[in-house]
């Protein structure tokens, strides 16, 4: 073992170790000892994930087993590390983002009995998004897949007296059990048709397995990469929540604020778009799952986004955010753009980071208010929550000069110069996408800091900025907010990503991005002249007008949209579908398959029926021996009688 | 090889002596000694049976640890022991299991304790002879020697509907394996008066002998397993059966069938087994599919968790009759973990049964209030029962998935489908039982685990997580058994 290899184990296990501390000493040490422990060990994380990041740079990827899980068939099935640009990027992302939840969760869940508890599942969730990003094949992938599920599972039911935090944690973990199950499927043809399960081996053979077909129905072949791609990327809607497996998401925000912002907006969401690049020497070569991918990332971005207008749970806006801004990644993969997927990935990690641990500090300061139209003019008593906040807002619509917006640019212009079957939908949603968020971000930030106080007199009285504890990750994450952006010449148009992303010659929307590209101030020139950026001004300005200048017109609105709004308000009704439908059905049918399966025919007509014959058939055996002689001997005279009839009379 | 030691004699008869002084100790005035030798007994079983283990040589499929003796002259039935890296494995898991059983019903059973107690080690003992028989009479004493001990537990120490559960469970058995014994004296007769199992193994058979065998044997380990359609005898056993004896029904006595399918169908009539597989994997899936949503729907929470039993027993079934390494060890690991799992979740059952008198999980709710440590328990095996990676549910049912992806896609996506149901009925049944508000007043005086329930949960919770992050250890022993045996089934016996 070299050094540096010591230090990736050390990245994924230090916060392994926090987790453990904290879960099963947490009584035993206190709070207190608790939250310093997994705070000094999540230092350890990002420390050392900034030195490998710091070594990749220098060059040194790393490809290698730790230990061999299992052997069967003559295949190993290892549990391993793949040290890269995508995997150093990402781990920096997670284990930053990570420590600041961290430190943020002291102030805000200080008075809650599950305290050590809390710590230990953020600890145990970073832990396994760690083995995920830094995996080099696909069953630890699914090993880390199906932890950060858990973990999610856990922390959103974490208030477990709530019925709707068990009720959403339940259908996450369900939903993306569905995505899950077509991940497996996939990882299963990836192992029978390349033999192994070695992302390396398997991209290696991809050209070769590229001409094979697979009859999934007698008949019709499919490419089998397509199939593949395809099933592999049903377990990447799941995870990252993208139409129509997003319905676990908004739920979610029944878990505790801190790891709204952890999990469900800047890390394990986007485990599905990290799967997806590190999968493109498989996409690459198949065009039909590219489309898929592109529409369903149009879909999910635009009418998502939709959805957030009409929301006035705080939390629930920056959800519906995320799916949307989650959207436009996924449409960045299909458009073969895996590094602009990357890079908004990383810009929205931080400004969605702040958004909602933002949206925690005003809930905090509310007294866990979450509904808006009971907050505004927040903004005199919470400055540092309110600056940050806007920071972060102006990235999210896009604003030229802040990150989200050269990583959303570089989003759009990358799917205009795609040209597979579905880019021009795609084109369109991400662009009609630009004018709705630029609306529903200011909407939120104007109904919560701007205008007249809507609160009641208590708590307007007890209106405070948040402890340091929560403002400093705040900052911490603001800094990242403003300057992630200009990391954009090096990251999509260096040879960053060279060696771990593969893109098809064919497939030109990357190169034609970097033959555009002037640097960044052109970039920035430019973009006042595209649609893009007037359209989030008109978004911008439409959010002040109809919440500031009038507001009593969004109400107006809301009544003349009629059917159109009541559609956004219940979410085009795909809860309730679901519900109905996959819920409501399966539980009719496994009462249908036991009641009459199991009771009627199985139990009722074959067991029962074969013991009622043996039972009915020896009664009758049994009223012929009843022991009494003279039934014996009146039987006896009967038989004789009938047989000297037949003698006699035949 | 330990000099000609007889092990397996050792394995086989220590808890069976041991039962016996444990029933020697008479009424209930002497219920502390009988526990006290009952413990001993067991964990001395379970240490005799180690060496099994320790001294097994995994680069052979011959029979290790054998034992031949004459037993019956005039029959040539032999007293015959020996295992390999089939046979090994589901020895242990028993050996396992009897501590933890005695140690799970230590207070909680206080009614002829002496009889509950020795019934389990002895029990433990036949079973021990059924995996390690090499003589098809001797196994066949000891297979059907095995429902006395459970016929008297549920029978004795079982619920209301007791002697119905009872006597279901022993007809329903019993009638399956009295074909056994047929396909038994046929076989005799064809080998010219042999009961040896591995001379039945090299034995040639024509396709119609071979296909009667297999329905007299499939008839005793479908039901033992138990496969769909002659699963229905499980869930009243269960729900009768003490909690001990719903522990070693789903964790030991399930894989007696099984192993019959490895150690009898497969390898003696490998054509049948080709002719039929695809009516087995038929009855496997639809033991996954179907048995999937009907556990979805129960209100009682040890039918349930046998329900879940039957959907996880088709992966082992499922993985006999795709004839890869994948399904083969797959079902294996599948054996092996299945016990881990169901003995947690019914001891799971059972610690709050103990506490509440009821199975109905509507009777339940919010009882993380109360037992907070347990809740933490129950937790981890809820998630290894819905098949979560880094437990061992997980383990088997990878693999059979990929053994089932390499015949067909098909295959692979009905039984992927235990991802949704596994998970549904099993989160399903824990949200409404510990999560939420504490709505009846009677949860509200439950009391969290003491130190002997976190001992026997612990124990388990350290096999179900090693053997999901560590699986190699026992994988590794049996490759070349199940290497040897899949070459065999290849072979046609037919002339």
């Amino acid at each position: 073992m070299t050094e540096m290899q010591n230090l990736y184990l050390l990245v994924p296990l230090a916060p392994l170790a926090g987790a453990l501390i904290a879960g099963l000493l947490g009584r035993v040490i206190g709070p207190a000892a608790s939250h310093r422990v997994t705070i000094a060990l999540m230092f350890v994380c990002v420390a050392a994930s900034i030195a490998v990041f710091l070594d990749v740079l220098k060059g040194n990827v790393y490809n290698g087993t730790v230990y061999t899980w299992l052997t069967s068939g003559g295949v190993r099935f290892e549990v391993g590390f793949l040290i890269d640009q995508l995997s150093a990027t990402m781990m920096v992302v997670v284990s930053f983002v990570s420590l600041m939840v961290h430190i943020y969760t002291i102030g805000y869940m200080h008075d809650d009995p599950g305290y050590q508890r809390f710590f230990s599942y953020i600890s145990l969730f970073t832990f396994s998004m760690l083995m995920l990003v830094m995996s080099n094949n696909f069953l630890q992938l699914f090993f880390g897949w199906e932890a950060v599920g858990l973990v999610s599972y856990l922390l959103i039911g974490f208030w477990y007296t709530r019925p709707t935090a068990i009720y959403a944690n339940l259908k996450a973990f369900l939903v993306n059990r569905v995505g899950d199950f077509g991940f497996l499927l996939g990882i299963g043809l990836v192992l029978v048709y390349f033999g192994t399960l070695d992302y390396a081996a398997v991209f290696a053979q991809a050209s070769n397995v590229a001409a094979e077909t697979i009859e999934i129905t007698s008949g019709s072949p499919w490419a089998i990469l397509t199939v593949i791609c395809i099933l592999l990327f049903v377990g990447a809607m799941g995870k990252s929540a993208q139409f129509p497996l997003h319905v676990w998401l908004p739920d979610s925000m029944e878990g505790p604020t801190p790891i709204s912002a952890l999990i469900h907006a800047a890390t394990m969401v986007t485990a599905g778009i990290f799967m997806v690049a590190r999968m493109s020497p498989l996409f690459e070569l198949t065009e039909t799952a590219l489309s898929v991918v592109l529409v369903i990332g149009g879909i999910t971005t635009l009418f998502m986004a939709l959805v957030a207008i009409v929301q006035y749970d705080i939390k629930r806006v920056v959800a519906y955010s995320t799916l949307s801004q989650l959207g436009y990644m996924t449409v960045a993969l299909g458009a073969s753009a895996y590094p602009a997927a990357i890079f908004h990935l990383m810009t929205h990690a931080f400004f969605k980071a702040v958004l909602f641990l933002g949206a925690g500090s005003v809930i905090i300061a509310m007294h866990h208010e979450q509904d808006m139209r009971k907050m505004g003019g927040l903004k005199k008593y919470m400055p540092i929550t309110y600056w940050t906040m806007f920071v972060a807002a102006l990235a999210s619509a896009g604003v030229p000069g802040l990150s989200g917006f050269f990583s959303k640019e570089s989003i759009i212009e990358a799917v205009h110069f795609a040209d597979i079957p579905g880019a021009g939908f795609a084109y369109f949603c991400a662009v009609a996408t630009v004018l709705v968020t630029a609306f529903y971000t200011f909407r939120l930030l104007f109904m919560t800091f701007h205008g007249q106080p809507r609160m009641d007199h208590h708590t307007e009285e007890h209106l405070h900025e948040s402890p340091w504890v929560v403002t400093l990750p705040l900052v911490a994450l603001a800094i990242p907010t403003i300057g992630a952006g200009w990391l954009i010449g090096p990251m999509l148009f260096g040879d960053y990503f060279a060696n771990t992303i593969q893109i098809a010659p064919q497939h030109e929307a990357m190169a034609k991005l970097a033959a555009e590209f002037h640097g960044i101030p052109e970039m920035m020139r430019h973009a006042l002249s595209t649609i893009p950026f007037w359209l989030s001004v008109v978004g911008i300005f439409a959010a002040w007008y109809l919440y500031i200048a009038k507001p009593d017109l969004p109400g107006k609105i809301k009544w003349a949209a009629g059917p159109f709004a009541t559609l956004l308000e219940r979410k085009y009704f795909i809860d309730e579908l679901y519900s109905w439908l996959f819920a409501g059905g399966a539980r009719l049918l496994g009462r249908g398959l036991w009641k009459f399966g199991d009771v009627k025919v199985i139990d009722g007509f074959f067991v029962n029926g074969t013991a009622g014959l043996v039972a009915g058939a020896s009664t009758l055996m049994r009223r012929f021996q009843t022991g009494y002689i003279y039934h014996y001997a009146f039987t006896m005279i009967v038989g004789v009688f009938i047989l000297m009839s037949l003698w006699l009379f035949w | 090889m330990l000099f000609g030691f007889p092990l397996l004699s050792l394995v086989i008869w220590l808890p069976i002596l041991a039962g016996v002084a444990v029933l020697a100790t008479g009424g209930d005035r002497n219920a502390p000694l009988a526990r006290m030798i009952a413990l001993v007994g067991s964990v001395a079983g379970f240490l005799v049976a180690i060496p099994l283990y320790t001294s097994f040589d995994p680069l052979t499929s011959t029979m290790q640890f054998v034992e031949n003796h004459v037993w019956i002259e005039r029959f040539n039935v032999h007293y015959h022991l020996g295992v390999d890296g089939i046979a090994m494995p589901l020895i242990l898991l028993n050996a396992f299991t009897t501590p933890l059983v005695v140690i799970a019903g230590w207070e909680v059973i206080t009614r002829r304790v002496s009889q509950y107690m020795g019934a389990f080690l002895i029990m433990s003992g036949i079973v021990n002879g059924v995996f390690s028989s090499l003589d098809a009479i001797l196994f066949y004493v000891f297979w059907e020697a095995s429902l006395i001990p459970m016929f008297l537990i549920i029978g004795v120490w079982g619920g209301p509907n007791r002697v119905y559960a009872a006597i279901k469970f022993f007809l329903y058995t019993l009638l399956g394996s009295l074909l056994m014994l047929v396909a038994f004296i046929y076989l005799y007769q064809v080998s010219e008066g042999s009961f040896s199992i591995l001379e039945y193994h090299k034995l040639p058979l024509s396709m119609a002998s071979q296909i009667l065998i297999f329905i007299a044997f499939l008839l005793a380990f479908a039901v033992k397993v138990p496969m769909w359609p002659v699963h229905t005898w499980l869930p009243d056993a269960h729900v009768e059966a003490p909690t001990g004896g719903s522990v070693v029904l789903a964790a030991i006595l399930l894989k007696m069938g099984g192993y019959g399918f490895l150690r009898f169908s497969l390898p003696i009539l490998p054509d049948a087994s080709h002719q039929l597989a695809g009516m087995m994997i038929a009855l496997s899936l639809i033991a996954v599919v179907y048995i999937g949503l009907v556990a979805l729907v129960q209100a009682d929470m040890k039918k349930l968790i046998a329900y879940s039993s039957v959907a996880h027993m088709g992966f082992v079934t499922l993985g006999f009759f795709l004839f890869n390494n994948y399904g083969l060890e797959g079902a294996m690991v599948q054996m092996v973990s299945h016990g881990f799992i169901s003995a947690a979740m019914f001891l799971c059952i059972g610690v709050m049964y103990d506490r509440l008198h009821s199975r109905q999980i509507a009777d339940y709710g919010g009882v993380a209030h109360r037992m907070p440590v347990f809740a933490a328990f129950f937790m981890l095996f809820a998630m290894a029962n819905s098949g979560l990676p880094g437990t061992s549910g997980f383990v088997g049912e990878f693999m059979v998935i990929m053994a089932s992806m390499k015949v067909n896609f098909w295959y692979a996506f009905l039984a992927a489908t235990t991802l949704i149901t596994g998970a549904a009925y099993t989160l399903w049944m824990y949200k409404r039982v510990i999560f939420g508000a504490v709505v009846h007043p009677a949860v509200e005086e439950m009391k969290d685990i003491g130190a002997r329930e976190i001992l026997v949960l612990t124990v388990l919770a350290v096999a179900v997580l090693g053997m999901g992050l560590y699986p190699l250890p026992l994988t590794e022993v049996m490759h070349t058994t199940v290497d040897d045996l899949l070459a065999h089934v290849a072979r046609s016996k037919l002339q």
